[in-house]
């Protein structure tokens, strides 16, 4: 019987690999366990190995194509064995796809075009993407946190049993037990403060902390940022917001990230070349604000969007930052409810933080950074008086925002905060 | 010139035939070397002939409780010797079996006694074979006796499994020394025939590899139907007469003596690996007499393996066949699923069975293993009710934190069928909660392992 031979992925955040080298050719045969095929990853050139002792017939993939983790790349056929059609060729991808494929055509543009994959056996795809475990291994591995993918399996077909997990590095905490519920139980992931004699606990990372990592990775590194801060005054915003809160009345809240938000998103509707994308060979400046909102959730954060924020009222905004926070929280966001923001706005005034700066989420081009509103002496009209202050910090990325370009955002979003009504402009 | 082979396996018993068929089957050019008959103790001196034995015991203890399933068979009256001959006929057709699989996977049969020689070579008479690849040793064990004390075996008033096989008629009374599978099954033999039938163990229990609650429910039923069952003894001295032997059995302190027309030894086995050129081919042995075998049942002498009973314990048939797969498949180059030795089952052929796999209750005691024991007996069984099978139970051992399956027993009817289920879920890493999910048919007996199982996470439903 002929074995298939999938892109493989190599490493846990792995979505595509370009073949770098065949090891082995055509006719050639290979036993299990012998390297194959150098696969360059999102991280190292690693090796992909057989899964199956036989003759390589059909490589379907040249040397230099990269194709997206799963895609059948050639057969392992037993000697003599006459190979059927095969695999179809794979279509090679040129983007790094976040395997977010979600509808509409904001989502869409972010997570680039989705790779159209060859057919595959219904099968096939089980050694790239499906974790093979006894359910032993998969109870012991989920009390002890550890990634299953991440385990080399040593029983029959390379399934994950006890042995590996017992051999597994030293694991961390518990992770979450709750079996199969929607909203995991807020088991904490962190390290106990508790002294266990143990110099350091490892915890594994969690799927959430990885995206954090690469995505964020993918921004302070490469993206050159600079830094803007202005300090705002908040008096009459906070008159605005009393009076407001009091005419909604049970109607829900304002806030002063709501006032934030829609203030960021009128002064983005404004100075459209700080709303925008770097794509590499492109900028694309958007028509439409939607705003993410950076919310701290129990193991990492996670940005929602506020679709449209330019055009909704400030009550609206309201009500939708509290229900995707809550969302956020509980982990039952859409992935349409996070993707798509052109511009990101995070506030740490609740930490009681004067001030900081943000990392960008790319791809968009910045990204402001909202301290806490403190009351301080300022001098207004030559006398000194206590006023209540914000400082906030503008992240830009300055392949798409240059200097000029983002004081010049920051100051209208400056006077549309101290001067509410001028969002009525 | 030399025979050549690519593998040669001396001895034809159940590691070194299967071992064989296996090597055949993966290209390589296998002989056998046998002295008697194809099949070794298993097939012709051991697990084929007493099963057949067992079968007719439990006929004639069926056709004495007929009456009670509304069935009058008369007066029933046994002949031990006509359950011989047929227990012969099966060993036969069995042996005639192996030789049949020998001719169909075109392995060469050597029939006489190998000596093995440096270079991986095996002589028979003036003969001398040559292995490519490798020399299998699997030449199995044998019976053995206890001189020490007086009791050598003399075929006559002190026998061995090998004699009791070949009996014409079930002797007066017998003492049977050891109460192990081998000395369980023949008192249960022998009692079905009107043997009165003393068990002698030097252990603390009977089966002292089982259980204890597993031991402790054959005893009861042992002593219930009649059989002597001692535990705790020691047989100080055997003096064999001509047609009687007395023994002084120290037990609980005080000495007694007993008279019985036959003595059966079944306190366990000798490996064979004298004569067969061990040390001339710088293979070696164990403190406890085992050939020393590494992980891939390779012997101190490259090139020369051991699997079954000479390569260590447990000396069971079916751990034996298994090593045999392993060794030629490791030989043939393919990567061979690890035997997992605490995943061997072990089954007593007694009535009620017992059938056992991974640890018993004693061994999570000391090693301090957190366990849970979900227990369901077969007296709330349905299907065992109707067939008056109702003694016994299924004890399964589950670890409290991830529902491992430690350790799982059965005492009862078929319990030597039902283990399986078992066997499966160990080696496959299974929990409690999938052996409990897969929907058990009704009514089976198997029924109780589901139960036990849901037993051990407290949820049993039957009782």
């Amino acid at each position: 019987m002929a074995t298939n031979v999938h892109m493989e992925a190599l490493s846990p955040t792995m979505e595509e690999g370009r073949v770098v080298k065949w090891h082995k050719q055509d006719g050639d045969p290979v036993k299990t366990g012998e390297t194959l095929a150098e696969v360059e990853t999102d991280k190292a050139v690693m090796d992909l190995v057989a899964r199956a002792d036989g003759v390589l017939r059909q490589v379907a993939v040249a040397e230099g194509q990269t194709v997206p983790v799963g895609s059948v790349v050639a057969v392992i056929a037993a000697p003599a064995e006459a190979v059927g059609a095969g695999p179809a060729t794979v279509p090679p991808t040129t983007t790094s796809g976040s395997g977010k494929r979600e509808t509409g055509n904001v989502a869409t543009a972010t997570a680039p075009a989705p790779v159209a994959v060859a057919p595959l056996p219904a099968a096939a795809p089980a050694d790239a993407t499906r974790v093979k475990a006894s359910p032993l291994a998969r109870r012991m591995a989920k009390e002890a946190g550890v990634d299953l993918k991440l385990v080399a399996g040593s029983g029959p077909g390379g399934r994950v049993v006890k042995k590996d997990l017992e051999r597994a590095p030293s694991q961390g905490p518990p992770v979450s037990s709750a079996v199969g519920a929607a909203v995991p139980s807020p088991v904490s992931r962190f390290p106990s403060p508790a002294r266990s004699g143990a110099p350091y606990d490892d915890v594994p990372l969690t799927q959430i902390r990885k995206t954090i990592a690469k995505r964020l990775a993918a921004s302070l590194g490469p993206i050159p940022h600079f830094f803007l801060t202005t300090e705002v005054d908040m008096e009459r915003a906070a008159d605005a917001r009393d009076a407001l809160n009091k005419q909604l009345g049970d109607q829900g809240k304002v806030s002063f990230n709501d006032i934030i938000i829609k203030a960021t998103a009128l002064a983005l509707a404004k100075h459209p070349a700080c709303n925008a994308w770097f794509q590499e060979t492109h900028i694309r400046y958007w028509h439409e604000v939607h705003i993410g909102m950076a919310v701290a959730v129990e193991d990492g954060l996670i940005t929602p969007v506020i679709r449209n924020a330019e055009l909704k009222s400030l009550a609206d905004i309201g009500r939708e930052a509290k229900e995707l926070a809550e969302k956020a929280r509980s982990r039952r966001l859409q992935p349409t409810e996070y993707t798509g923001s052109t511009f990101s706005v995070s506030n740490l005034g609740m930490f009681d933080i004067d001030q900081f700066t943000a990392v960008i989420n790319p791809p968009e081009a910045g990204i402001i950074a909202v301290g806490s509103i403190v009351q301080k002496p300022v001098v207004v009209d030559g006398q000194p008086a206590a006023r209540r202050r914000v400082r906030i910090t503008m992240s830009c990325d300055h392949r798409v925002i240059d200097g000029a370009t983002g004081a010049a955002f920051l100051k209208t979003l400056k006077q549309m905060l101290e001067n509410p009504l001028a969002m009525l402009l | 010139m030399a025979n050549q082979f690519d593998v040669i396996i001396l001895g034809g018993g159940p590691a070194g035939y299967v071992a064989a068929i296996r090597a055949a089957q993966l290209g390589l050019g296998t002989a056998v070397i046998e002295k008697e008959k194809l099949g070794g103790v298993c097939v012709n001196i051991g697990c084929i002939p007493t099963k057949a034995l067992l079968h007719s015991a439990y006929i004639a203890n069926l056709l004495r409780e007929a009456k009670e399933f509304g069935v009058e068979a008369g007066a029933v009256k046994t002949d031990y010797g006509v359950a011989m001959q047929r227990s012969r006929r099966v060993s036969d057709q069995n042996s005639k079996g192996v030789e049949f699989l020998m001719k169909k996977n075109k392995i060469t049969v050597v029939k006489g006694a190998g000596v093995l020689q440096p270079g991986r070579k095996v002589k028979v008479g003036n003969d001398v074979s040559e292995a490519k690849k490798a020399v299998i040793i699997a030449t199995g064990s044998r019976v053995k006796g206890l001189p020490q004390i007086g009791l050598e075996i003399n075929k006559t008033t002190v026998i061995s499994s090998d004699e009791a096989l070949f009996l014409e008629k079930a002797p007066v009374s017998m003492a049977i020394i050891g109460a192990g599978a081998v000395g369980m099954e023949f008192a249960d033999i022998f009692h079905a025939f009107g043997t009165k039938v003393t068990l002698i163990e030097a252990l603390p229990r009977i089966l002292p590899l089982e259980d204890a609650e597993a031991a402790d429910t054959l005893a009861k039923s042992y002593k219930k139907r009649g059989i002597e069952v001692v535990a705790g003894a020691k047989v100080k001295k055997g003096t064999p007469g001509k047609d009687k032997v007395t023994l002084e059995i120290e037990a609980s302190g005080a000495t007694q003596k007993i008279d019985v027309a036959v003595v059966l030894m079944a306190a366990g086995r000798a490996v064979n690996t004298e004569g067969i050129g061990l040390a001339e081919c710088g293979v070696q042995v164990t403190d406890r007499g085992f050939i020393k075998v590494d992980q891939s049942l390779q012997t101190t002498a490259p090139g020369y393996y051991a699997i079954g009973d000479v390569a260590g314990p447990p000396m069971l048939a079916h751990k034996g066949s298994r090593e045999g797969v392993y060794v030629t498949e490791l030989l043939a180059g393919k990567k061979s699923h690890a035997i997992k030795y605490d995943n061997v089952p072990s089954v007593t052929y007694c009535h009620p069975e017992v059938a056992s796999i991974g640890l018993t209750e004693e061994q999570c005691k000391e090693r301090k293993l957190d366990y849970v024991a979900g227990r369901f007996p077969f007296s709330a069984n349905g299907r065992a009710r109707g067939s008056g099978e109702t003694e016994g139970f299924v004890k399964i051992l589950r670890d409290k934190k991830y529902g491992e399956i430690l350790g799982a027993h059965i005492v009862g009817g078929h319990a030597s069928e039902i283990i399986h289920e078992l066997a499966v879920a160990r080696e496959n890493e299974y929990t409690v909660e999938e052996v409990e999910l897969a929907i058990h048919a009704h009514p089976t007996m198997s029924e109780a392992v589901a139960e036990a199982a849901l037993d051990s996470l407290g949820r049993v439903l039957h009782l």
